[in-house]
């Protein structure tokens, strides 16, 4: 009997080295990724260089910011970055945790789909068209009717009351934290749903064996056993914040200085490189840009790098929609 | 008031809440496309898809933008899928459980979601400074960086979904490894793969942050991939900031077509995953 036919040597081989070449080819294209992280660390720091040498660790301490005598100092940018990213998740996080409970415990399922896909939509809308948007619709409602709201109401209060005073420009450090709240819902919403979807049905349950109410499974439940994962969702929305260039560079003002009003212009490390690189002129001036970028990169990677790592647990499957 | 109506009251409340919040989310949602179809139609006609970008003042249209944009996109993804879709069956196939392929999905979902304008520092450090200028190839790069992470990412997980006593039964024939993905799991993954791909163009064709510095802007036609081109999202930007009605009424209309075309890609990339076999 001779039903197997005997492949050819030279066959055998060519088979042998395709499986190499493409064995080789996907390796090389993972490593690539690697690589790519590896490139953009390095590059900005060959970047930001001169900028590092120059003013050593001043560059972090000092808020001049003046391109016509050479002197800059990284403080009015990273403090706008990390108050309108502060900002946002106090006013996203309680917003999604709500989004992300209806749409696992309340919404009927026919309603489920349609609301969470619109919420994903939500997520795809370039940023640009955020700007945009916030820069004229947003800010003129926030000026004419929210401002003077909080200026009346809150400004003579002791302690925050700073925080609401003067002028109501309309664009400023509290309409770009708006903005990034809106951007950032879909994300930790979609995270926070497919995180509460892991809880198995049996603790859920047996809370309501016990007589618990809805909410009392889900304040008791739900959130302990999801703990890990809705941090994870809500530093990923962070991640997201810091980084966001357009839609803060369209409301933030532009100002490289640190008001006491959150109602003043500011700026944010994104906002400054997206507004001056392409007409920053002279070395140090660029340096000192990208040296910003680096500090972004070093703020966004670890915040990034720890919430991943807070998601691993859930696996990889959960979470495809970010 | 008794403790079961305490209890119950709670319960109705925050459930109530969590309706409204949604409730302010979608509205969020609509509140930006019907801002953008109120003021982006009125802009909307043939000569928005005919005609350059006009000087201030003088009416004209988008074309070399919407042209820029295209090209880069398509460069972008030309570039970044394939490698994508490489690094994503070394992920699912090859290495799934060498050790280094931990390390490499790990990097990949910090790239996912590290913030773009980086890329476009890093892009500009990369190209622009060695070749002299700006220029369109230099934006196709960075939007192919953008695009990567998110291939990477949807193709493991789509690969991850084909059973796996597809691939046994290929290699019980006797197939070599790379016959049993080029002709048996890539097919079965196809609409998971295209679904991926479609939301990377999705995902590139709207970033603005690296381009400002790389493909930088053109206010005429240009179709030398070496050299500046105009594109719609840095349009966008700077003809909205500017004070020209003509300018500002024209990135109106730019930023509905581009909402519009990012909105369609996102609904089309579900509706395939959802009838593909690679569907979740």
């Amino acid at each position: 009997m001779n039903t197997v036919a005997a492949i050819e040597p030279a066959q055998a081989s060519a088979q042998r080295l395709r499986e190499r070449v493409f064995h080789g080819a996907t390796f090389a294209a993972a490593l690539l990724v690697l690589a790519l992280l590896g490139g953009v660390a390095i590059s900005l720091l060959v970047g930001a260089w001169p900028a590092f040498a120059h003013f050593k660790l001043g560059f972090l301490t000092r808020e001049i910011w003046n391109p016509v005598t050479d002197q800059f100092g990284a403080l009015a940018p990273v403090y706008g970055t990390l108050v309108t990213s502060f900002l946002a998740l106090l006013l996203a996080i309680p917003v999604s945790f709500g989004i992300a409970i209806f749409l696992t415990e309340l919404a009927p399922v026919w309603l489920k789909r349609p609301v969470g896909v619109a919420i994903e939509l939500l997520a795809a809308v370039p940023s640009i068209i955020y700007g945009i948007w916030g820069l004229f619709v947003l800010a003129p409602v926030l000026q004419r009717h929210v401002q003077p709201w909080l200026i009346d109401w809150l400004g003579p209060l002791p302690l925050i009351g700073r925080l609401f005073q003067g002028p109501p420009y309309g664009i400023g450090v509290l309409t770009a934290s708006f903005v990034l709240a809106i951007m950032v819902i879909p994300f930790i919403s979609a995270v926070m749903r497919d995180v509460f979807e892991t809880v198995p049905d049996v603790l859920k349950e047996s809370g309501y064996g016990l007589g618990a109410t809805t909410w009392e499974v889900i304040w008791q439940v739900v959130v302990p056993y999801t703990r890990t994962g809705m941090i994870g969702g809500i530093m990923l929305g962070l991640g997201r914040a810091l980084g966001e260039t357009m839609a803060v560079t369209f409301v933030i003002g532009n100002a490289h200085r640190i008001g006491s009003s959150l109602l003043a212009p500011g700026t944010t490390i994104s906002a400054s490189i997206a507004n001056e690189f392409a007409e920053a002129v002279g070395d140090l001036y660029t340096s000192s840009l990208v040296a910003l970028g680096a500090l972004l990169f070093l703020i966004t990677f670890a915040v990034i790098a720890a919430a991943r790592l807070m998601l691993l647990r859930l696996g990889h499957k959960a979470l495809s929609s970010v | 008031m008794s403790r079961r109506a305490i209890r119950k009251f709670i319960n109705l409340v925050a459930l109530g809440l969590s309706g409204l919040a949604t409730a302010v989310g979608l509205f969020f949602l609509g509140a930006i496309l019907w801002t953008l179809i109120r003021s982006g139609v009125a802009g909307m006609s043939l000569q928005l898809f005919t005609a350059m970008t006009p000087p201030p003042g003088s009416s004209g249209g988008l074309l070399n933008a919407i042209y820029g944009s295209v090209v880069m996109t398509v460069i972008g993804i030309l570039i970044g899928g394939p490698i994508g879709v490489l690094a994503g069956t070394y992920l699912a196939e090859y290495g799934r459980t060498a050790r280094v392929s931990i390390i490499i999905r790990f990097v990949n979902d910090v790239l996912l979601s590290a913030p773009s304008i980086i890329v476009g520092l890093f892009v500009y450090e990369l190209l622009v400074i060695r070749m002299g200028h700006f220029s369109a190839i230099a934006g196709a790069v960075a939007l192919a960086i953008i695009a990567i992470p998110v291939t990477v990412r949807t193709t493991e997980d789509m690969l991850g979904l084909v059973p796996q006593g597809m691939k046994d039964a290929s290699t019980a024939m006797g197939a070599y490894h790379w016959r049993t993905i080029t002709s048996v799991i890539y097919p079965a993954a196809r609409s998971g793969i295209v679904t991926g791909l479609l939301l990377a163009v999705a995902r590139i064709s709207g970033e603005t942050a690296p381009l400002l510095f790389t493909a930088l802007n053109n206010q005429f036609w240009s179709s030398n991939i070496a050299a500046p081109i105009a594109n719609l999202p840095v349009v966008i930007f700077q003809f909205a900031l500017s004070p020209y009605p003509n300018w500002q009424q024209l990135a109106w209309s730019g930023a509905l077509l581009i909402t519009v075309s990012i909105l369609i890609l996102s609904i089309a990339a579900r509706i395939v995953v959802s009838r593909g076999a690679g569907g979740r």
